[in-house]
């Protein structure tokens, strides 16, 4: 067995869970108070743009029982999810790990490659970094859905004190439905995240906890697609090697 | 073994992030001490971030919701003045002031009448416009004569014993009137008639309707809602 490699500090893992809590208690209570009001037009107004205005979240997914202790919630948990990610992104920036999700030229052409290979078009596994295109992708949209949250969640929360940031998203309502879209698109990240890692490398589930990381079963070394090659089958498959010619 | 070790973690990972929302959901009190502590440190920020400078800017064009505008109250139907039981209407003016002040809808119509097209903006998370006349809090209390003592207001109206108090500062903000027309005519009773508290700088629920006293004091004294669980501060 190959050793093992440090993969994530203890401020990425510590800051991974911590979020974890934060996004759960900020979503949940983020729709209950949404649910109060569950519609994006002003009184007397349409708005088209929303199918299912007027149609409130299912409360089974909601956090805090009413609007009010939605609100508490919403407005505690917030310092958790802001302290959390401005440590998550002071750290990224002063030790370089930035480096490993910033997009760089050649990403895009990397991405098709990995949906070509998910989807049967492409046989081998791409060569990666630490992370695959798609993965560097996602990781890079989290924390810039995490800033667009907390700029228009600012301005709904203090459209008059704060109302600069308000007009960053035109006005009130705007801001409420970028605050809501972007929700939804981070939640959304969070669940194809969680369903990559368990369907594609559990492994990865060591190295967020306590840091280290197998790399002889990393998904390139495995060939591995969601639910293929799970427990490194394929692993000695000599895909891309040619085979020795014969004495 | 090691797979185990791992959804082990998951496992409990997963269950200790459940267990501390099933606590919270069944027994909001373990956690009561926590968000009270929160909601005081947020209103220390919104009163640090308020200024009077910051105003509610509505276009000129933007459409009023006019007939849309929601209209509530707390009894069990709407309220109105009744004058044969109660008198004239006046409004009251006490508290922390060097001259008390009785004024009836006339003494108000007197007062410099400001007139705002701004954003109402409910708990709910809706907001409506409305153009609003009447007389700002702060003109109101420069003539009452307010004193050092006056830190906190209280709006308190005839609907069912309906009342806010706010914090000095956003009361005496230029945004914050005394309403007594809507919409270029009177407040209808949907409305609050004859006066109530308009402002963009606090959510709906602390802008009190119906009033008939503002009283101006040392200490807060909390509001219908605030009371229920609602934030006390309230500011946008």
């Amino acid at each position: 067995m190959a050793p093992l490699v440090k993969r994530n500090h203890w401020v990425v893992r510590l800051t991974h869970w911590v979020n974890v809590v934060a996004v759960i208690l900020m979503a949940g209570s983020g729709m209950r108070i949404f649910n109060a009001h569950p519609a994006f037009a002003r009184p007397g107004e349409r708005f088209a743009l929303n199918p299912w205005e007027g149609t409130p979240i299912p409360a089974w997914l909601t956090f805090g029982r009413w609007l009010g202790g939605a609100r508490h919630w919403h407005f505690a948990a917030m310092w958790l999810l802001v302290a959390n990610g401005l440590l998550y992104l002071g750290f990224l920036f002063f030790h370089g790990e930035w480096r490993d999700i910033v997009p760089r030229r050649g990403d895009a052409r990397d991405a098709v490659e990995m949906i070509k290979f998910y989807l049967f078009v492409r046989r081998d596994h791409p060569h990666q970094g630490k992370h695959n295109a798609l993965q560097k992708s996602a990781y890079f949209a989290m924390p810039v859905l995490g800033v667009v949250l907390v700029l228009s969640g600012l301005a709904i929360w203090k459209p008059v004190t704060l109302g600069f940031i308000t007009a960053l998203f035109v006005n009130y309502k705007w801001a409420r439905v970028v605050h809501f879209v972007a929700m939804a698109l981070l939640l959304l990240l969070a669940l194809v995240h969680v369903f990559m890692v368990l369907s594609v490398d559990p492994y990865a589930l060591r190295a967020i906890v306590t840091g280290w990381y197998d790399r002889a079963r990393a998904p390139e070394a495995r060939n591995a697609r969601p639910f293929y090659h799970l427990f490194g089958a394929a692993r000695s498959e000599p895909s891309s090697e040619p085979t020795p010619p014969s004495s | 073994m090691t797979l185990d070790r791992r959804r082990f973690l998951t496992v409990s990972a997963a269950s200790i992030t459940g267990s501390i929302l099933a606590a919270c959901d069944k027994n909001p009190r373990s956690a009561q001490a926590l968000l009270q502590l929160a909601e005081r440190g947020n209103a220390r920020v919104e009163a640090g971030l308020f200024r009077h400078s910051a105003m509610n800017h509505v276009a000129p064009d933007a459409p009023i919701a006019g007939p849309s505008f929601p209209k509530y109250f707390v009894s069990p139907r709407v309220p109105v003045w009744d004058a044969a039981a109660n008198g004239v209407w006046r409004l009251e003016v006490s508290g922390a002031v060097r001259h008390p002040l009785s004024l009836t809808l006339d003494d108000l119509m007197k007062f410099p009448r400001v007139t705002q097209k701004v954003d109402h903006f409910c708990v709910e998370g809706w907001n409506a416009r409305a153009t609003w006349s009447g007389v700002r809090v702060s003109d109101l209390a420069r003539a009452a004569g307010i004193t050092d003592d006056a830190q906190f207001v209280d709006f308190g109206g005839f609907d069912k014993g309906y009342h806010e108090s706010w914090d000095m500062q956003s009361a005496m903000h230029p945004q914050t009137i005394l309403a007594l027309g809507m919409d270029g005519y009177l407040l209808t009773p949907g409305h609050g008639a004859p006066a109530r508290v308009h402002s963009p700088i606090k959510l709906g629920y602390k802008n009190t309707k119906y009033l008939t006293r503002v009283v101006f004091m040392p200490v807060r004294n909390g509001g219908y809602w605030s009371d229920q669980g609602y934030e006390w501060y309230g500011g946008t």
